[in-house]
C-alpha cells in the first residue's frame, strides 16, 4: 500500500439518550481503524444507521470524536481545536461532496459564488481575476459549461447541480475527497456522467477518495479497498475484487447476496432476517449481527469478535472467517 | 391466458398554470394471471401517473383524454364510484414508496389491518383481530400479536413495508401495484421484502404491477417488464429478452448506464440529452431528440408498434 494519508484509531463517537440520569449512550461509532493511502479510493458500505456517514462526517473535522486519532498527513487532526483547525491549511485539504446537491448548494448564491466562496474563505484568494480564473478552471474540470456559472441552483438540473458540489468541494485543491452518497439523488442516466467524472477527476487530480455509499455496483467502480460497517463497528476490510468474489464476513455475503442482480434469476441466496439490534448501549461482550447471523453459536454472545488480519489487505471481524 | 389488467391506449395531461402537460400518450400495457410485470424508467417518465391512473388515485387536475383501462370484467375509467369503491382494497390493492408516510401514524397497524377487513371482507366483528393477526403472521412478522399493538413509530422501515403488505393482501386481491416498494429500504432488507412479493404473488396467482426506476430489481423479480421514456411506453418483453437483446435504443443506453456486479467505469454510459418537456410540442417519437439513430421516418406519425420477436413490442422506427 501507498503511505498513508490519513490514519484512524479507535476512533468512538457516542450520542447522549434519553434523560441524563440514565445516562444511555448511542455508539454511531464504534472503535473504527481505518487508513487511507496517497492516492487511494477507499469505498465506505453498510445500511442505513451503521454509522458510515457519522465516520465521514468526523474525518471531515464537521463533527468531533469522542475518543480515539484522526491522523492527517503526520499532523494529529484531533488535538486541534474546531474553531482553529476552520482557519489551519489542512481545511481545504479535506474536502466533502454532500448526498443531495438541491439541499446542499445556497439557494441565493449563484454557481460562481458556491465554487468561488470556500477559495475566498479558505485559501485566501482575493482579487477578480485570480478568482474568476480559479472558479472557471473548477467549472471546466467538472465539465461545467461557461453560460452556467451565473446561474441560481434552481435554474439547473440535477446533473448539473451534482457537477457544482464536485466543483465547490475540488476548487479548493483537497487531497481527501470525502464522498457521501454522490449520485444516490440521481437518475441512473445522470449517475453515469457523474460517476466516469469522478474516476476522470482522480486520475487528473491525484486525490484519494473515501466513498460513502450503499450501493455495492457503485462503490465497486470507483474504489480499490472496501470497508463493510455494521452498527458502528468495521467488520470486514478487503480490495473490491476480494470483497466480491470471497467475502468472509457473514453479513458481507448477505449484502453481496442482496444485490438485485438478473443474471442470478431464480437462485437460492443468502437473506438476513429480522432487523439490526439497537445501537443503544449495545452488549460489549457480543457480536453486533447475532441474532441475524445464520453461523451465530454460544461463542458469538461471549466474546466479540475483533478484525483479523486473514491475508494481504484482508480483515474481518467473525469468529468463523 | 386472461388478461387480469389491460390498459389500452390511455392518454392523460394535467392542466396546470404553465401550460398543458401531457404526462402519458397512448400508453398501452397488460398484466395476465400470476404474472409479475416491472415497469421501468426514469423520474419523470409516468410510470408512477400510469399506476395512480389505474387505481384512480390520479390527481384531480389530470384529464383522461382517452383509452380504457379494464381490470377483470370492469372498465375502471367508466365505473360509478361505488363500483370503484369495492374493487379498490379488495380485488386491486396497492403499496407504496415510503411506508411510515402511507401508514397512519397514530393507529396502531392491527387496527389499520382491521379497518381493511371490515370493509371489504365479509368477517364477524369478534373474528377481527384474530384475522389481523394472521395477516400480520402471514408477511412473516415476527411476534405477530404483540405487533398488532405497535404504532408505526415503534417499527422499522423494513417492517412498516411488511404491514403494507399484510394490509395489501389482507383480502387476497387478485392484483398487487407497487409503487416503488423498496425505495428508501436497505439492500438486505429490500431483498427479504422483493422475496416476499414474488413468493405471494406466486402462491395466491396473483398478478403484479412493479412500479421501480431500477431496472436490475425487475431484471431478477419480473417475468416482463415495460420500458417508459417520457410519458410514452417504448419497450415491452419477457425480461430475458428485454435484457439481452432490447430494441428500442433507449432501453439499450438505460442498460449500458445501470451498473451491475461485472461493469466498469469506462464502459458505463450516459444517455445524451435530458427528458423533454413535457409541456411544448413534443417531436412524434419523444426520444428523437435524444436518439444517435435517428432518422427522418422517426417523424411521422402515429408511432406504430412493432413486433419483433414473441411477445417483444417495441415504438421505435428503426429498432435495433
Amino acid at each position: 500500500m501507498s503511505t498513508p494519508l490519513l490514519e484512524v484509531h479507535n476512533l468512538i463517537k457516542l450520542y447522549p439518550v434519553g434523560s441524563r440520569r440514565k445516562g444511555a449512550l448511542l455508539h454511531a461509532v464504534d472503535d473504527v481503524d481505518l487508513t487511507i493511502g496517497e492516492g487511494e479510493s477507499v469505498g465506505l458500505v453498510g445500511e442505513s444507521g451503521c454509522g458510515k456517514s457519522t465516520l465521514a462526517r468526523l474525518l471531515a473535522q464537521l463533527i468531533e470524536p469522542s475518543s480515539g486519532r484522526i491522523v492527517f498527513d503526520g499532523r494529529e487532526l484531533t488535538s486541534i481545536a474546531p474553531a482553529r483547525f476552520v482557519r489551519s491549511r489542512d481545511r481545504a485539504r479535506i474536502q466533502v461532496v454532500f448526498q443531495d446537491p438541491t439541499e446542499s448548494l445556497n439557494p441565493s448564491f449563484r454557481v460562481f459564488d458556491s465554487i468561488a466562496d470556500p477559495l475566498r474563505r479558505l485559501l485566501g484568494v482575493r482579487g477578480a481575476p485570480e478568482l474568476d480564473r480559479r472558479v472557471r478552471h473548477a467549472a471546466e474540470l467538472v465539465g461545467l459549461p461557461d453560460e452556467l456559472i451565473m446561474r441560481y441552483p434552481h435554474q439547473l438540473s440535477g446533473g448539473q447541480r451534482a457537477r457544482v458540489g464536485i466543483a465547490r468541494a475540488i476548487a479548493v485543491e483537497p487531497s481527501l475527497l470525502i464522498l457521501d452518497e454522490p449520485t444516490s439523488a440521481l437518475d441512473v442516466s445522470v449517475q453515469a456522467v457523474i460517476l466516469r467524472l469522478l474516476a476522470d477527476l482522480r486520475t487528473r487530480l491525484g486525490m484519494s477518495y473515501l466513498f460513502v455509499s450503499h450501493d455495492l455496483n457503485v462503490v465497486r467502480l470507483l474504489c480499490e479497498r472496501i470497508v463493510v460497517m455494521y452498527l458502528g463497528r468495521v467488520v470486514e476490510v478487503a480490495p473490491t475484487e476480494t470483497l466480491f468474489t470471497a467475502p468472509s464476513h457473514p453479513y458481507t455475503r448477505a449484502l453481496i447476496a442482496a444485490i438485485p442482480d438478473p443474471a442470478r434469476r431464480g437462485e437460492q441466496r443468502l437473506r438476513l432476517e429480522g432487523s439490526p439490534k439497537s445501537p443503544i448501549d449495545p452488549d460489549p461482550n457480543a457480536c453486533r449481527l447475532h441474532g441475524r447471523c445464520p453461523l451465530g453459536t454460544d461463542r458469538c454472545v461471549t466474546a466479540s469478535p475483533l478484525l483479523r488480519h486473514l491475508g494481504d489487505v484482508h480483515y474481518a471481524a467473525c469468529h468463523f472467517a | 391466458m386472461t388478461a387480469q389488467l389491460s390498459i389500452e391506449g390511455l392518454s392523460l395531461v394535467f392542466r396546470t398554470r404553465h401550460g398543458t402537460v401531457k404526462a402519458l400518450e397512448n400508453v398501452s400495457l397488460s398484466v395476465e394471471r400470476g404474472e409479475i410485470v416491472g415497469v421501468v424508467g426514469e423520474s419523470g417518465s409516468g410510470k408512477s401517473v400510469m399506476a395512480y391512473t389505474v387505481m384512480g388515485l390520479h390527481d384531480p387536475a389530470a384529464r383522461i383524454e382517452s383509452g380504457h383501462i379494464a381490470f377483470g370484467g370492469t372498465d375502471m375509467l367508466q365505473a360509478s364510484p361505488a363500483e370503484r369503491d369495492a374493487i379498490r382494497g379488495r380485488e386491486l390493492a396497492m403499496i407504496f414508496q415510503s411506508p411510515r408516510t402511507a401508514l397512519n401514524p397514530i393507529r396502531k397497524v392491527g387496527l389499520q389491518i382491521e379497518d381493511v377487513l371490515r370493509r371489504h371482507a365479509a368477517i364477524r366483528s369478534a373474528d377481527l383481530q384474530r384475522h389481523a393477526v394472521q395477516a400480520l403472521a402471514r408477511v412473516r412478522i415476527p411476534d405477530a400479536e404483540r405487533r398488532y399493538h405497535a404504532y408505526p413509530f415503534e417499527l422499522s422501515g423494513g417492517m412498516c413495508q411488511r404491514v403494507m403488505i399484510a394490509m395489501a393482501l389482507a383480502c387476497s386481491p387478485s392484483m398487487l401495484i407497487a409503487d416503488e416498494p423498496t425505495t428508501g429500504l436497505d439492500v438486505t432488507t429490500q431483498a427479504v421484502i422483493m422475496d416476499l412479493i414474488r413468493e405471494m404473488s406466486r402462491s395466491h396467482r396473483m398478478s403484479t404491477l412493479l412500479i421501480t426506476h431500477d431496472l436490475s430489481l425487475a431484471g431478477e423479480y419480473c417475468d416482463r417488464i415495460a420500458v417508459m421514456h417520457a410519458g410514452h411506453v417504448v419497450e415491452i418483453a419477457p425480461t430475458e429478452a428485454l435484457l439481452r437483446s432490447p430494441a428500442h435504443p433507449y432501453t439499450k443506453q438505460l442498460l449500458a448506464a445501470t451498473p451491475n456486479p461485472r461493469s466498469t467505469v469506462s464502459a458505463l454510459t450516459s444517455i445524451p440529452g435530458q427528458l423533454p418537456d413535457l409541456r411544448g410540442e413534443l417531436p412524434v417519437c419523444r426520444f428523437s431528440r435524444r436518439c444517435e439513430r435517428v432518422q427522418t421516418i422517426c417523424g411521422e406519425a402515429p408511432l406504430p408498434w412493432t413486433n419483433v420477436a414473441a411477445n417483444h413490442f417495441v415504438r421505435c422506427r428503426v429498432p435495433l
